[in-house]
């Protein structure tokens, strides 16, 4: 991949290994050239060509943190958890990517980078949750810096990179196994922190949620709290929307997200990261009532206004201002 | 055909920049229709765009090139503070230089070159003569601090912005050629605090808007966009820092040699993610042409007379044109006269 051009990378899969039972791993090399180097808690958006359920054609989109070390951009690493109710792109990677082929992924790009002036980093991940502080750590190390790590996981599912982590890190890292009975009690941890340290927390909403009440209870101001969500498109009920200027109607499935719905009619909506933080994709909604799932608009906005890849209609039908 | 930048113009006293006839047809202009309203015209920086326009490369090395790196060293010589990076700005120092030399090298190879053996890279600044190997991302390796180094060798000023908290902080920079702003005086800030104020433009929410926006680019996904102004004679140098000696230059204008003294000043802005540093870098590329000279064009200079005449007021004085706006939107009807 020439820098001097702004297309996607084309990668080749080189190695791949199961790191939980769950969670594979996939190391990726460039084609054309090198890779960029990147920052901590970077992701890429990998295209995964594939089918519906019904056998149609239909490429999957999804976000992946890079999770090597961000010196080394020789290879990139991603790890992808198979899901329990996956909308097929994790069942894309599981089963339908060997070592050999070639992948398109987008350029890095952050929005959950690590706050450097911080004089102590508490990081709390759940599960796959993971990922993002693989890129995070050995950043950390190299500054010197202050940190933990909480790593809560199920030993039959996930837990991936515990070991290694656990050798590497010693007393800075805490594992908790849920299927072995063992509980990261939140109030606790974040009752013990020294005042102005950051939190960052990557994993279920359950998780988040807990992070979030917690903190809130103990007074910690919003800016000490750092999330990178999962906000992979949940799925929801079909609907339908109309596109104001031509009268075209787009359908969209129970397991689509809009955004995907309106690229398969041929619509482009520009976007980056998928998951409803980065504002991009943006698009006015003229008529209907829709269910919003964004953490970027505020009230005032979401009267007229909806991010197709993660929200949906809450009334039978969206008019859209495209 | 790109023409070599072999001619050395003074950009102060005697003002001998001119323009070629291809750098006229190739300039940015800036009004896409008769009305001219702020807005967050952004848009990707899709590379490499048209063969020989400002947008083929990510960096436009251009027929000026040698005349603005020696206005920058005139300018840096008398106030060296026009260039600084705070010491968390390090490695994206070594980002910007990465960028700027590993794209001019591939797009100008006849030009520059660049030869990367592991962290030792070999520089070869053909134009200007310079010549040199050193430790990538070792400071101590190089002439002069890494954000000093670059900057004197790339037209247009550049700042770096550093990403905290949903907000980008002018920490490092290199300003020599500005539309009055200095980065002495803008350090440390946040982007409302820099950008502020602009009349009309924060109760638009057009700040929320780009700033999000902003916070957001990719790396390899750069973006940009064109502001403009106008300047009396070709001065790159328009600093609050030099405003004793640019200041009275509109007082100096007359209805016959208005058409040659003001130059449409066009920045091409361009916002790109560094890698390592997760900064962003912003470049403000100066494009400098006489309301003469854009003339030529019919089409252009009926749109001069359109934008011109219909500017709201406030922006009028925004810009600083108020003492000499009329004198300008009568001189242009000439070429507009059913307006």
């Amino acid at each position: 991949m020439s820098l001097n051009s702004t297309d996607n990378y084309q990668v080749k899969v080189v190695a791949i290994r199961d790191v939980a039972p769950t969670i594979r791993e996939f190391t990726l090399q460039g084609i054309n050239g090198e890779l960029t180097p990147f920052s901590p808690g970077a992701h890429v958006v990998v295209a995964m060509p594939g089918e519906t359920a019904e056998g149609k054609a239909k490429t999957w989109k999804n976000a992946y943190s890079l999770l090597s070390d961000p010196r080394d951009s020789s290879t990139y690493k991603i790890a992808v958890r198979l899901q329990d109710q996956s909308r097929g792109g994790s069942v894309f990677m599981h089963t339908r990517v060997s070592e050999g082929d070639i992948l398109e992924i987008t350029p890095p790009a952050n929005l959950f980078a690590p706050y450097w002036r911080a004089q102590k980093h508490l990081l709390i991940a759940g599960g796959v949750g993971i990922t993002p502080f693989m890129s995070y750590l050995p950043e950390l190390q190299r500054a010197g810096a202050n940190f933990e790590l909480h790593y809560s996981y199920r030993g039959n599912q996930t837990g991936a990179y515990a070991a290694e982590l656990q050798q590497q890190l010693g007393d800075q890292v805490r594992c908790y196994d849920a299927d072995a009975g063992e509980r990261l009690q939140l109030a606790e941890l974040l009752k013990q922190q020294p005042r102005g340290t950051h939190i960052y927390v990557c994993g279920p909403e359950l998780l988040l949620d807990g992070v979030r009440q917690n903190a809130a209870l103990l007074g910690y101001p919003d800016s000490l709290i750092h999330f990178e969500e999962f906000a992979a498109p949940q799925p929801g009920e079909p609907f339908s929307v109309t596109l104001e200027s031509s009268g075209q109607k787009v359908d969209v499935g129970a397991d689509e997200s809009l955004l995907e719905a309106l690229e398969a009619s041929g619509v482009k909506v520009p976007n980056l990261c998928r998951g409803g933080v980065c504002g991009q994709c943006v698009t006015k909604l003229v008529d209907g009532e829709a269910e919003h799932r964004d953490a970027f608009l505020d009230d005032g906005e979401r009267q007229s206004c909806i991010m197709p890849c993660v929200s949906r209609a809450k009334s039978k039908g969206l008019v859209l201002g495209l | 055909m790109r023409i070599a930048p072999t001619k050395l113009e003074t950009f102060r006293d005697d003002f001998s920049y001119t323009n070629s006839d291809f750098a006229i047809e190739r300039f940015p202009f800036p009004f896409p229709q008769d009305d001219y309203m702020y807005s967050v015209n952004i848009e990707p920086h899709t590379l490499p765009g048209p063969v020989d326009s400002v947008y083929e490369h990510l960096i436009d090395v251009d027929e000026h090139y040698l005349s603005e790196m020696r206005e920058r060293s005139l300018v840096l010589e008398e106030m060296p503070k026009r260039c600084l990076a705070m010491p968390h700005m390090e490695l994206a120092c070594w980002d910007m230089i990465d960028r700027c030399m590993t794209t001019m090298a591939e797009d100008y190879p006849e030009w520059f070159s660049l030869t990367k053996n592991g962290d030792q890279w070999h520089w070869h600044n053909k134009l200007l003569k310079i010549e040199d190997t050193f430790t990538f991302g070792d400071s101590s390796t190089l002439p002069m601090p890494p954000m000093e180094y670059m900057g004197r060798q790339v037209q247009g000023d550049f700042a770096l912005l550093d990403q905290r908290d949903g907000d980008l902080f002018m920490d490092a920079g290199v300003v020599t050629c500005p539309a009055d702003w200095s980065i002495a005086f803008d350090a440390g800030m946040g982007f409302k605090e820099w950008h502020g104020p602009v009349p009309m433009a924060n109760e638009m929410g057009i700040f929320d808007r780009a700033l999000k926006y902003l916070c957001a680019i990719p790396v390899n996904r750069p973006v940009r966009r064109l502001n403009w102004t106008l300047t009396v004679n070709a001065r790159m140098d328009t600093s609050p820092e030099t405003y004793s000696k640019w200041g009275s230059d509109r007082t100096t204008l007359t209805p016959e040699n208005i058409g040659k003294k003001i130059y449409l000043r066009v920045e091409l802005q361009m916002m790109d993610r560094m890698p390592r540093s997760n900064a962003l870098m912003m470049s403000i590329r100066t494009y400098l042409a006489s309301m003469e000279d854009l003339c030529s064009n019919p089409e252009w200079a009926r749109r001069l007379h359109r934008v011109m005449k219909g500017l709201p007021q406030p922006l009028v004085e925004y810009k600083g044109l108020t003492r000499y706006h009329p004198m300008l939107v009568e001189w242009l009807s000439q070429f507009d006269p059913v307006n």
